[in-house]
């Protein structure tokens, strides 16, 4: 384990030092200590190392990660694990606005709330919330799964692709061209394995799924009223 | 951008540490907007007297026997101290509308910043550590505060853009975001006899809920309706003589942050603005909710 002090130290030394670890591995454990809101914390790793950030975070923590697993032990700021292309993020508290925006790969875990956004215009990423999640989530997201353990607010999956969302709670709004589907045999095979990477308790069984209706995806003079 | 901090202080030990605090936040959030800078701060309500912020480009010209000569004005004893660029005119509770008055005349390139019983409004153009310094905002105590740091849009960068904005006694308001709806605001505000004194879209936010509340609402109910009538971005910070609010528009796109433990309430737009104050680790940490109002009060 080699520890890192970000206040004492840097940032752009933090972040140098880990992306290093793409051309060699010298070390699988770090520990980030003081991060104090810092911005842009574990950004652009590239490598299957595990970083753990002791404390809260700023915007854009472990943005644009592959391979690497990184740990907040606190809350973060907008736009975590952005452009996420694999590996794993996982936030002990709440994530501000636009959580996981688009992401291709990995997974994403919120153990508290995350706020508006999260998962807009997702390309792959799966996520999981513990808690709520806040207005116009996955607005746009073209693929992957948004898993929510409480509750959605407003416009839920706004002109939605092929993003696959499910929810256990209350949806306060669906977005335009975002509707209610069936549970299938498979949604619950997907849910029984990212609620158990996501060290998360709930049942399969209990959520909802929503899904692209699919009449935006071509223009049709007939849904000018639903832009 | 623009950065906003707001401390309301619950522990009466506290209140000399105030502007301490609030000056080591408002300087954190100097990325955010390096443009200018100002802090709204309550102090203690002084019993009897109330209090005039007055601001100059020439304050060696306009400070001199300013006292004396308000005071002659409107025949009652005036007390002057000044602060920089600053300078607070104490007078009698009740004169306050006469006193402006008479500064329009005795002193018309002057400013008046700020007026009530307990408030004082400093802000210039600059960093906001210079600003700080200049001020020696870290010396003042009270009971609650709100900083900006302003990083400049809808207005030019000049002491009369910069935040807070004060249009009623013992009012203020900072803004992170653009109002584009302004103009129409504006020009109706002004027709209903509100007092707006620059271009900037802010201002026309702080003179919106000063016309709310002199038509008979509550802050809260003020905030309520801004929400409706006022379009574009924005997340609000206010302060009253013994209270301090927050809402923000239904998208809120622009950042807010907020503590609260035993010892205060805390306001910033980001974490990082948050993390030296006391107890912070183990405080309640939370982002307000869109369109949602939030208040608090002594």
């Amino acid at each position: 384990m080699q520890t890192y002090n970000l206040e004492a130290d840097g940032l752009r030394g933090l972040n140098s030092t880990l992306q290093a670890q793409s051309s060699a591995v010298t070390e699988d454990n770090w520990e980030v200590v003081n991060p104090k809101g810092s911005h842009a914390i574990a950004c652009g790793l590239n490598a299957p190392i595990n970083v753990t950030v002791n404390g809260s975070t700023g915007y854009y923590c472990a943005g644009m990660n592959q391979l690497a697993s990184v740990h907040v032990k606190g809350s973060v700021g907008p736009g975590v694990a952005e452009n996420m292309m694999s590996g794993k993020v996982i936030v002990e508290g709440d994530a501000s606005q636009y959580a996981g925006a688009t992401a291709h790969g990995g997974l994403l875990v919120i153990k508290g709330n995350a706020s508006s956004r999260c998962g807009i215009s997702m390309k792959g990423v799966d996520i999981v919330v513990h808690g709520n999640i806040g207005h116009m989530s996955a607005f746009m997201a073209q693929a992957g799964n948004l898993v929510v353990c409480g509750d959605a607010g407003d416009a839920l999956g706004d002109s939605l692709y092929e993003a696959q969302l499910f929810v256990r709670g209350s949806v306060k709004s669906l977005g335009a061209d975002c509707i209610e589907k069936d549970v299938r045999p498979e949604h619950i095979e997907i849910l029984k394995d990212l609620l158990a990477r996501a060290e998360c308790d709930a049942k399969p069984e209990e959520f909802k799924r929503y899904g692209s209706a699919r009449q935006l995806y071509n223009f049709d003079v007939d849904n000018a009223q639903a832009y | 951008m623009c950065g906003i901090v707001g401390l309301f202080l619950k522990d009466k030990s506290l209140e000399p540490k105030l502007g301490a605090m609030l000056t080591e936040m408002l300087i954190t959030m100097t990325d955010r907007g390096p443009d200018s800078a100002g802090i709204a701060i309550y102090g203690k309500d002084s019993g009897g007297s109330s209090k005039l912020t007055v601001q100059s480009d020439q304050a060696d010209e306009d400070f001199d026997a300013l006292a004396d000569d308000l005071g002659a004005a409107i025949g009652e004893y005036v007390s002057l101290k000044r602060n920089d660029t600053h300078a607070i005119l104490e007078i009698p509770q009740g004169k306050l509308e006469e006193a402006r008055t008479a500064l329009e005349e005795l002193r018309p390139g002057m400013r008046v910043m700020s007026a009530g019983d307990a408030i004082e409004i400093y802000k210039e153009v600059g960093l906001p550590n210079d600003v700080a310094n200049r001020f020696n905002l870290s010396n003042m105590g009270g009971t609650h505060g709100i900083g900006h740091t302003r990083m400049a849009t809808e207005s030019a960068v000049t002491t009369e853009g910069a935040h807070p904005f004060s249009t009623g006694d013992d009012q203020c308001l900072v803004h992170n975001g653009s109002l584009s709806n302004h103009n129409s605001w504006r020009r109706k505000l002004m027709r209903e006899g509100v007092r707006i004194e620059s271009m900037n879209d802010t201002e026309v936010g702080a003179a919106y809920l000063t016309w709310k509340m002199q038509k008979g609402s509550t802050l809260g109910e003020a905030l309520e309706s801004s929400i409706d009538d006022l379009d574009g971005f924005f997340t609000f910070v206010v302060g009253t003589k013994d209270g301090f609010g927050v809402v923000r528009d239904p998208i809120a796109c622009k950042p807010a942050v907020m503590a609260e433990t035993d010892q205060y309430v805390a306001f910033g737009s980001e974490y990082r603005a948050l993390v030296n104050l006391p107890g912070i680790v183990e405080a309640r940490v939370w982002e307000p909710e869109p369109a949602t109002v939030y208040f608090w009060n002594h």
